[in-house]
């Protein structure tokens, strides 16, 4: 008790406060800017934490990540934009949301669904860290192989298009995951010896190209759609205790699947939010109204991403290794502030890790009131007529991915993404499943090429393990169900003739 | 604070202006100066370089603006810096890649592209083990790997061809072994490679102590040895390879400050001055310490010839593991 007391005494010190307010309207702002990340909003904090007492460095940390994650679905549901990659998953939903007028209810649910994904996150951190962080580590290259190929195959789940264009832009995305030096290898492929091309092809420039640039391309070339109603928005949260009620077991599910991805190192906030809103659908009672502007995707996919956010401090704290990109830079800050990772920090200094449960909850909860300020700002952009938002949009873009790397070529490549995702577009081929093969690329390449030279070439060791055996028994059966069920149809209209 | 010194640098520029017929050149810096981070910002180069950039700021009065050029593995980075105009308002952090690309034939650049200025920092690579592995000292471990067969111990680190690994040939070299008699397992870093090594799924691991330290102090893995002349402070337990096996290899991952070539010589010993005061300071030290960075100190002439030893030991560890190219 005395050690919650002063983690509360922490917490409540005045620049821990200052801190935490600051980073959260920092955050929401960075997360909605299409092209600026979470992980860049973290990194950006960095140089501030250099002047800040440990507990605030780490505040501002936890809360702008979060703030950044959520804020990252307003732009996807006012103008098909995802904010973050995070995002991505689910853009295309919550935009048919708002063009069926309920735009309050899409972000409502990100934002709830959101609060709720951190809160069970944290208690799981709280609750179940040793644990969590022992599965962690008994994660080896074979088991990234099958997880990482399970993603892929949520490419095909979350299409509304066919399965097979789906599976095209796919494999396209893994080709321009092929580029650069960054390989198994470490040999140069498609570089063409541009040195640009040697840090291969970047999930930001192409997100930001393929959704916001390509959004932009097509409202130049068809007319201005019939404005949505001019109205206030209602009450943001009034519909979100039904979702709540409706949709419990979905919001659980997705609760669990962002703790155990968020666990695993090298799977992040993105994969989550891909997994589970594949789940999401697939489980569903009525999966054909998925794509259009369905509610139950949001719920499952806000809440998992947000609870991974918080389940990849467990092995970051614990042992040091980053759960994702966010955390890889929070370990950083955390040496610096003599908040060295490992398992003494839960022992001699308890009382500075409640302290960041603390933040934990605090941030999760104050992301409600901020969040809605925030939705009521954004949607005065559904009222601006749209010449005067689409430039700003693009130049937005081009700043936000400018400043991944001060680098003109990637400014170059979302030009690039914005025509290549316009053509697709118009063909009928999903650019999410695109982006999620740059995403997953190469994870699948590295866990494959270096499970093999682990194994000297052996097939066996990807079904010898326990957790890996599980994992490929999965990721057979979600390759087999399609072809089972056409099996079975063709049966069965065999029969009767 | 920041307003005064800032109208006081104006008034300074303004009068170094006016009396510019006079003196042939204004007072070195009049204006902010860019420091260029090949890496990404958030990684350990970027925070070298931040903690440097505001501790050179209070020595020199002007601005220290980091700025991250990352992209191709450090090639854009390094290019930027070098390609820079020499007139001491753009300078940058380079880092050991410099002296391991041009091998491998990714760029023209190495090390006499640059004017050095100073050696902040370099972290030898460690030998890590599992904590339930066999081996209790580095001896016991180079015994098992000469009574291997080729390809049969696993280790990891870095990707293909980064500096750990080119630690571990360069190791196996110095034993009389083949340098892929252990065969290497590229990773996305030393962070998944120690995981991977806590999970069963590794022999050992060569990266450098403080990337190993969390896990370590979590009792998952030990440090055998380091790969350096002398033993981290930090680190005291561990000993190097030359007390265990009386082998004198050495290699490191270091850090330093560089700019363009030809930059005029008063600038570059302003410069070099400034950083000794910084790598003197208190603050510094802090940094160093608290995240586990190894403090290496040399001026312009000893960081020259730091590098010329580093290119030709990691060129010599390249060509032994089949990576020169071109």
């Amino acid at each position: 008790m005395g050690t919650l007391l002063d983690a509360l005494a922490m917490v409540a010190a005045a620049d821990v406060l200052i801190a935490i307010m600051a980073s959260a309207v920092y955050g929401l702002v960075v997360g909605s800017l299409p092209g600026l990340s979470a992980t860049m909003a973290t990194a950006l904090l960095v140089p501030v934490t250099f002047y800040l007492s440990p507990i605030a460095a780490v505040a501002t940390i936890i809360t702008a990540s979060a703030m950044a994650i959520f804020s990252g679905d307003i732009p996807g549901a006012l103008m098909r934009i995802p904010g973050t990659p995070a995002s991505a998953a689910y853009t295309d939903e919550a935009y048919a949301m708002t063009r069926k007028g309920q735009a309050e209810l899409a972000l409502g649910a990100g934002l709830w669904f959101s609060a709720i994904g951190g809160i069970v996150g944290t208690l799981s951190l709280v609750l179940m860290a040793p644990l969590l962080a022992e599965m962690a580590l008994s994660f080896s290259t074979y088991e990234y192989f099958w997880l990482a190929l399970l993603g892929l195959m949520c490419a095909t789940l979350v299409a509304r298009s066919s399965p097979i264009k789906a599976i095209a832009s796919m494999l396209l995305g893994l080709l321009f995951a092929c580029v650069g030096i960054e390989n198994p290898g470490g040999v140069p492929r498609f570089t063409f010896g541009s040195t640009d091309l040697l840090g291969g092809i970047e999930v930001i420039p192409a997100l930001v190209g393929v959704f916001a640039v390509s959004e932009v391309m097509r409202a130049m070339t068809t007319p201005e759609p019939p404005p949505l109603p001019r109205r206030r928005f209602g009450s943001i949260l009034a519909g979100q205790w039904g979702l709540t009620k409706k949709y419990q077991w979905p919001m659980w599910r997705g609760n669990v699947i962002g703790i155990i991805i968020g666990v695993l190192p090298g799977a992040g906030a993105d994969m989550a939010a891909w997994v589970s809103y594949a789940m999401s659908k697939r489980f569903s009672k009525e999966p054909e109204k998925f794509g259009t502007g369905h509610p139950e995707g949001l719920v499952e996919a806000g809440a998992s991403n947000n609870a991974s956010l918080a389940s990849g401090w467990v092995p970051a704290l614990l042992f040091g290794i980053p759960g994702d990109t966010i955390t890889a830079i929070a370990i950083g800050v955390l040496y610096m502030k003599g908040l060295n990772p490992g398992p003494t920090l839960f022992t001699e200094r308890a009382s500075s890790m409640y302290a960041l449960y603390i933040i934990f909850v605090l941030a999760n909860i104050i992301m409600i009131p901020l969040g809605i300020a925030m939705i009521r700002l954004a949607s005065l952009v559904l009222r601006a007529p749209r010449a005067a938002v689409m430039p700003v949009i693009v130049l937005i873009c081009a700043v936000g991915s400018f400043a991944t790397g001060n680098n003109l070529f990637s400014v170059m490549l979302v030009g690039l993404f914005g025509i290549i995702g316009f053509v697709m577009d118009r063909n009928g081929y999903p650019v999410a499943a695109m982006v999620l093969g740059i995403v997953m690329g190469t994870m699948v390449e590295q866990s494959f090429v270096t499970s093999l030279i682990k194994s000297d070439g052996d097939i066996l060791p990807f079904f010898e393990r326990p957790v890996s055996a599980v994992l490929a028994a999965m990721a057979i059966a979600a390759l087999l169900w399609p072809v089972l069920v056409w099996a079975m149809r063709r049966l069965r209209h065999a029969e009767p003739a | 604070m920041i307003k005064l010194t800032r109208r006081g640098a104006l008034a300074a520029g303004a009068l170094a202006g006016l009396a510019r017929p006079v003196l042939a050149q204004p007072r070195y810096p009049a204006r902010p100066v860019q420091v260029i981070v090949p890496w990404g910002a958030g990684g350990g180069t970027d925070a070298t370089a931040r903690i440097v950039a505001s501790l050179l700021e209070k020595e020199m009065g002007q601005p220290f603006n980091v700025v991250n050029r990352t992209g191709g593995s450090g090639v854009v980075g390094h290019a930027a810096i070098a390609q820079a105009a020499p007139d001491g308002y753009t300078i940058g952090m380079i880092t050991v890649e410099i002296c391991m690309m041009h091998w491998q034939g990714l760029t023209e650049l190495k090390r006499t592209s640059y004017t050095p200025l100073a050696l902040m920092n370099e972290d030898p690579p460690g030998v890590q083990v599992n904590a339930g592995s066999p081996y209790q000292d580095v001896k016991a471990l180079s015994e098992a790997i000469k009574a291997s067969r080729p390809g049969q111990l696993k280790a990891s680190g870095t990707g293909q061809g980064g500096i750990w690994h080119l630690a571990l040939a360069g190791w196996l070299g110095a034993i009389g072994l083949r340098a892929d008699h252990v065969r290497w397992v590229p990773s996305n870093g030393a962070a998944p490679a120690m995981q991977d090594l806590a999970a069963g799924g590794l022999d050992l691991v060569t990266c450098s102590v403080p990337e190993a330290r969390a896990i370590i102090e979590a009792g998952r893995a030990r440090s055998l040895a380091i790969m350096a002349a002398q033993r981290n402070p930090q680190f005291p337990n561990v000993p190097t390879l030359n007390e265990s096996l009386g082998i004198t290899y050495s290699v490191g991952a270091w850090r330093g400050l560089a700019a363009p070539l030809n930059l005029p010589a008063p600038i570059a010993q302003q410069l070099t001055a400034a950083l000794q005061k910084v790598y003197n300071g208190q603050e510094f030290k802090d940094f160093m310490n608290a995240r586990g960075f190894a403090m290496t100190w040399g001026d312009a002439g000893q960081f020259e010839r730091h590098m010329e030893q580093s290119d030709a030991t990691l060129g010599a560890a390249m060509r032994e593991a089949g990576l020169v190219r071109g």
